[in-house]
């Protein structure tokens, strides 16, 4: 078998906007437009996003190597693709995510600290989906999808112009949930964006091993219109998103967005990436980092001077110490809580149990006291 | 009073559902203007539109999965699975997340969605369409799993479980569809829905079944009334959770269980309450529980589904090993 030997990357048609070198932003006929009112100082605010939750992540990629963390899944490299998309969306839009989607999170208004929790194991959620129009961690690849097209179902039956996203990785791709979304969305016309983050691994699979094609070209047998932008330029993925959710809210239903870029560190804290990829492929997306491209614009226009670099960093610094503390400070639920919230209403079953296991804990430990 | 087939009366309480609550939707293959392959749902998308009564495609867990989603969104959607032998395509969707989600989220977000699955054999059918899938659901936390067997019960069932804000997985004996009763269409339900209801009084013997198995047990009771056994036929509606209360009220008369269902014997639902009715009626006990259900074989083909099928004999085979230990 070869299939894994099929380098399925970058293609000529992928929107980019910040450019490689100088200043100017590369002229693009239709998402130009989409970031028109995009001035120096969203710039710097894009900038400062990106900085503060790389941070995010070291911190909590430290925290887990200290063992306050169970498992960490690092989005080093993804910030772009991230901080564009969800710098376009509404409050009230709702984002149904993955598992790396933590920039995301901290942009709807997610504590980072609970964040981490989950991934602690203090808890499967870690914050309340509607507070932030947002979903708790999807760890079955590919199931939240579905759940977002219902979700886009019925804002259209609601008649407003909220919008739903979905986040799904490479891997996602070649799950049945995949296509079962992209085919009940075109049919119900449903207003959702379908936001892919080919990071080009599902864990050491190369994206080679999900498909032949490129994974943009999906969407067309769908009858759902893809674009391929680089997922590292978080100006472009900031105007194809919002290109995307504008056709959404006009009625025009769904869009289909594969954000190329690259995912620079392990799988999850457990993995070890030496063993499937090369250091020179590292190396070479490490040169179209998504911060550096943004930081060479900010340089061109003199953007970039120290008291911005000193506040990004500062700020960048504080959310990490609160993050750290956070975590360190959290309370661990009570055994009892188990016995809660699996239920909606009561259910006898589990109320016997309930009663069982605090009747068995109240005993007091004969061990302990040397039976 | 109005006969009604079970189908018709599960028909008529969808009707209710959709007419008293706007946000109850239906949803799933040919249930629009075909009414389903059993029509259930016949008329109702005449009745309440495109909006509300939707075909979807073909995609089991597409429609368990939309299906979470527009729930999430505020709605109260009704799916239905055509046929048992269909539900494992939607399996993740249903026990990983649906099961899942209100506990996930500390009870944020709860999920209130009815799946409506035509189950069980007897009718003829080819592979894959009589099968009884109840126990994986039962085994699962977070779901609620109910079977309905005559018609003016299923009225009410189908309704409550509609109003109910868990998951609830509502399994409808296909066999029986056809079955007629009168119903009270204006009456409400005297019963809750995960009560057992005892069918048949008697005081020497007790069966526990549900769903098709139902109206077998009943007509085994009266063929054993005939040789002077009094039994009493417990219809368990809800298999998830289980009313022991009721069971054990029955056995503590009676002293002797008989579990029947269609499903594999194995690790069925039988077993579990074999096991905690040994549990908790011990002493009350004057034999082993006896389950009587399919076996640990794939559903056969249906020309001699009949041998794999619980009847009147097994039961009554059933209730005869059990007065024989003494």
């Amino acid at each position: 078998m070869s299939i894994a030997s099929i380098e399925i990357t970058g293609h000529a048609e992928e929107v980019a906007l910040l450019p490689a070198a100088g200043g100017e932003l590369l002229p693009h006929p239709v998402f130009s437009a989409f970031v028109a009112d995009i001035g120096d100082t969203e710039l710097v605010q894009m900038y400062t996003d990106l900085v503060v939750v790389r941070r995010i992540d070291a911190e909590a990629t430290a925290l887990q190597r200290q063992g306050e963390l169970a498992l960490w899944a690092p989005m080093l490299g993804q910030e772009a693709a991230q901080v564009g998309s969800a710098r376009a969306l509404r409050a009230k839009d709702f984002v149904f995510a993955s598992y790396r989607e933590h920039a995301v999170a901290y942009l709807r208004g997610v504590d980072p600290t609970m964040i981490l929790r989950f991934w602690r194991g203090s808890t499967h959620s870690g914050w309340n989906p509607y507070e932030v129009n947002m979903t708790t961690p999807a760890i079955v690849v590919g199931s939240q999808m579905l759940q977002a097209v219902g979700y886009g179902m019925g804002i259209r039956r609601d008649h407003s112009d909220d919008i739903a996203i979905t986040y799904f990785g490479d891997g996602a791709t070649s799950q049945g949930d995949f296509s079962e979304a992209l085919g009940f969305a075109a049919s119900f016309n449903a207003p959702v964006v379908f936001f892919c983050q080919n990071n080009q691994f599902a864990i050491s699979a190369p994206v080679g091993v999900q498909t032949t094609v490129p994974i943009v070209q999906r969407a067309a047998g769908f009858g759902i219109e893809g674009v391929q932008v680089d997922g590292n330029d978080v100006l472009a993925v900031l105007a194809v998103t919002r290109y995307a959710a504008e056709r959404a809210r006009n009625g025009d239903g769904p869009t289909f967005i594969e954000a190329v870029t690259y995912r620079m560190g392990p799988h999850t804290t457990s993995d070890d990436p030496t063993r499937y990829r090369d250091a020179e492929e590292l190396a070479r997306w490490k040169e179209r980092d998504p911060i550096d491209r943004l930081l060479r614009t900010l340089e061109h226009r003199g953007l970039a001077t120290p008291e911005m670099l000193a506040a990004t960093e500062a700020k960048a610094a504080d959310v990490a110490a609160s993050v750290r503390t956070g975590c360190l400070e959290t309370v661990e639920p009570a055994p009892e809580s188990i016995f809660e919230n699996v239920y909606a209403e009561p259910h006898s079953l589990l109320e016997e149990e309930r009663a069982e296991f605090v009747a068995y804990h109240a005993i007091p430990d004969t061990k302990a006291a040397g039976r | 009073m109005t006969t009604l087939s079970l189908a018709k009366a599960i028909n008529a309480g969808l009707r209710k559902s959709l007419t008293t609550d706007d946000r109850v939707m239906l949803m799933g293959e040919d249930v629009g203007a075909l009414g389903g392959v059993f029509r259930v749902t016949d008329q109702l998308q005449a009745e309440f539109g495109r909006e509300r009564v939707f075909d979807t495609p073909l995609a089991e867990s597409g429609i368990i999965g939309t299906a979470i989603g527009l729930a999430m969104r505020g709605y109260r959607p009704v799916c239905e699975i055509q046929f048992d032998g269909f539900i494992y395509p939607a399996f993740d969707q249903i026990v990983s997340q649906l099961a899942k989600i209100h506990s996930r989220t500390d009870g944020a977000v709860t999920v209130p969605l009815t799946i409506r699955v035509p189950y069980g054999g007897g009718i003829g059918a080819v592979e894959h369409h009589s099968e009884s899938p109840e126990a994986y659901f039962a085994h699962t936390a977070g779901l609620r799993v109910v079977s309905c067997s005559s018609a003016d019960d299923a009225y009410g069932m189908i309704q409550q479980a509609i109003a109910s804000d868990d998951p609830v997985l509502f399994f409808e004996p296909k066999r029986r569809y056809w079955d007629k009763q009168d119903v009270d269409l204006d009456g409400t339900p005297t019963l809750g829905l995960y009560d057992a209801r005892v069918v048949t009084e008697g005081t020497d013997l007790t069966i526990v079944a549900y769903g098709p198995m139902v109206s077998t047990a009943v007509a085994a009771a009266s063929e054993a009334a005939s040789e002077g056994t009094s039994v009493e036929v417990i219809d368990l509606r809800s298999l998830s959770p289980i009313d022991f209360g009721t069971i054990e009220a029955s056995v503590a008369k009676t002293g002797r269980l008989v579990v029947v269902h269609e499903a594999p014997v194995f690790l069925g639902l039988g077993a579990e309450i074999a096991a905690r009715i040994s549990e908790r009626c011990f002493w009350m006990l004057e034999s082993p529980v006896i389950r009587v259900g399919g076996y640990s074989t794939p559903y056969p083909p249906s020309k001699v589904e009949q041998y794999y099928l619980p009847d009147i004999d097994r039961v009554l085979d059933a209730i005869d090993r059990s007065l024989a230990v003494r």
